[in-house]
């Protein structure tokens, strides 16, 4: 479904990703694990097209999405992403920040769109917060209610970058709820994580990402508990707690 | 490692891209300004338009006029802008202050802008320019230069003090909240984080009145202030033509230019070291 080829990215002289390879298949949830710094939200950048490659192809589907041709907002529309950071915009409350791309770039009606708002953030738990503003939100909820306001766009494909790095280890697992529900929904996901028992738990395939390049990839069974490269191991050594 | 030839042959098109949008915009710019210039040198009263506003030969002769007027534009200019952020600062500050004691200065201040914002800078210059001499008070400047900068001061001051407000106010509690976790005062939490923050997001509003105020010392003229305008009128009485008119216009864009080239240069710089960002 998506295809990253070679992909390579440098900011400066620092090359970030030196020829990253990857096939994600509909309905597969892949992790990408690694040492901060590895390149793993540069590639989950890249994929959305939001950095500009420096060499390699990147296909949603049949379509090459690295051409300069492409459109890029039209793939953006089929390839949600949500950040570490939240960054909910914060002159809108929560309704608002759900219904704006549907509404400004999916051509639904306001009501539709604030129909699926009000059913999405009843899902997730937080119809009540329909009219609070990120601000009055905890670390949390607001995490919720942007993976909330990318789903609204009915993605094909949802990116996910650290998303609950940010987070107090208490309000971590109210957000790993909303992406087991994803994944049992059947959406394909690609996530950039540290919890690594997470990872175990919910991917089909696990990728170990090291200096820019796919160190190892399995499924989680294999990896985590009998790692091919001695780099793997040693890195998983560390973070098993 | 060599490219790839799908990447190259990437580059090639955006290169192509580039070009081809260049075009566009220099062949949108020759059409439009092209024709502005046609029509306007075309039409019937063009050649006594030239004559009385855009005279070569008159330009030269009040050049050296104008330009040497000119320079007490830029000496007001520079006067009136020390005090004026004097005032604007502390104006602003104030206003912003949660300090009860405070309230009948903060009352003054919210005076102070709203009267001053309200009335039209000319009116400030005739009431301090003619009235502040007529009352006689000891002590009080009765040099034109000083009356002017007086009314530039009290007229902007407001203005400005409006501007840096609303940047303080933008800025986020939070970094309120970390000024004072690392032990500063209220006030060294101002000076320190939140007045640099605020000022760098204010810096465009604050250019518009920074320019506007170099064309206001212009105003001055009406209180008998000898400057580029008045040179200009003067002029323009002995010559019945308005070439003097343009000639002090000229000189008045030019001194604006250094301000916005600097001020895009500060905005760019900080841009790159905060975010990163470089364009």
């Amino acid at each position: 479904m998506l295809r990253a080829d070679a992909v390579r990215k440098s900011f400066g002289a620092n090359e970030v990703l030196k020829g990253i390879s990857l096939e994600i298949a509909a309905g597969e949830v892949v992790c990408l694990i690694g040492a901060s710094g590895s390149g793993k939200s540069t590639f989950l950048r890249c994929l959305n097209l939001l950095e500009q490659v420096d060499d390699g192809d990147i296909w949603l589907d049949d379509r090459e999405i690295t051409d300069p041709r492409a459109d890029a907002d039209a793939v953006r529309r089929e390839i949600g992403i949500v950040f570490q950071a939240y960054n909910l915009f914060p002159h809108l409350s929560v309704e608002q920040n759900i219904m704006l791309g549907p509404v400004k770039a999916g051509g639904q009606t306001r009501d539709a769109a604030r129909g699926l708002a009000h059913e999405l953030l009843g899902r997730i738990g937080l119809a009540e917060k329909a009219g609070a503003y990120p601000d009055a939100l905890s670390g949390g909820q607001q995490q919720r209610v942007a993976l909330v306001r990318a789903i609204a766009m009915q993605p094909r494909i949802l990116l996910l970058d650290e998303i609950t790095s940010a987070l107090d280890p208490m309000l971590v697992g109210e957000v790993l709820d909303v992406i087991r529900d994803l994944r049992r929904d059947g959406m394909t996901i690609v996530m950039a994580t540290h919890e690594m028992s997470f990872a175990q738990e919910v991917a089909d395939r696990i990728v170990f990402m090291a200096d820019g390049l796919v160190e190892e990839s399995g499924p989680p069974e294999q990896l985590f508990t009998a790692p091919r490269s001695p780099r793997t191991a040693e890195f998983l050594a560390r973070h098993r707690t | 490692m060599s490219p790839s030839d799908r990447q190259l042959e990437r580059e090639r098109y955006r290169r192509l891209r580039a070009r081809r949008r260049g075009a566009v915009a220099v062949v949108s710019t020759l059409v439009v300004l092209g024709g502005a210039a046609i029509v306007i040198t075309q039409s019937p009263g063009w050649p006594r338009v030239q004559q009385t506003y855009f005279d070569p030969a008159a330009a030269r002769d009040i050049f050296p006029e104008v330009a040497k007027a000119f320079w007490l534009n830029i000496r007001l200019f520079l006067v009136a802008e020390v005090f004026i952020l004097v005032v604007a600062v502390t104006v602003a500050i104030i206003r912003v202050v949660p300090a009860p004691a405070l309230a009948p200065i903060k009352l003054l201040a919210t005076v102070y802008t709203d009267v001053f914002r309200g009335t039209p800078t000319i009116l400030v210059v005739f009431l301090v320019g003619f009235g502040v001499p007529a009352l006689d008070l000891a002590g009080m400047p009765t040099s034109l230069f000083w009356l002017g900068v007086i009314a530039l001061t009290l007229s902007y001051g407001a203005y400005v003090a409006e501007v840096l407000r609303a940047g303080i106010l933008s800025i986020h509690p939070t970094q309120w909240a970390s000024g004072r976790a690392v032990g500063l005062s209220y006030g060294q939490t101002m000076r320190s984080v939140v007045l640099p923050q605020a000022v760098r997001r204010v810096a465009p509003p604050l250019l518009n009145d920074f320019v506007s105020l170099q064309k206001d010392t212009a105003l001055l003229s009406t209180i008998g202030l000898v400057e580029a305008l008045r040179v200009a009128q003067i002029d323009s009485g002995r010559t019945f033509a308005f070439t003097g008119y343009v000639v002090a216009a000229a000189f008045f864009i030019v001194a604006t230019i250094p301000l916005a080239r600097f001020t895009d240069y500060l905005t760019v710089r900080s841009l790159r070291r905060e975010n990163g960002l470089v364009t």
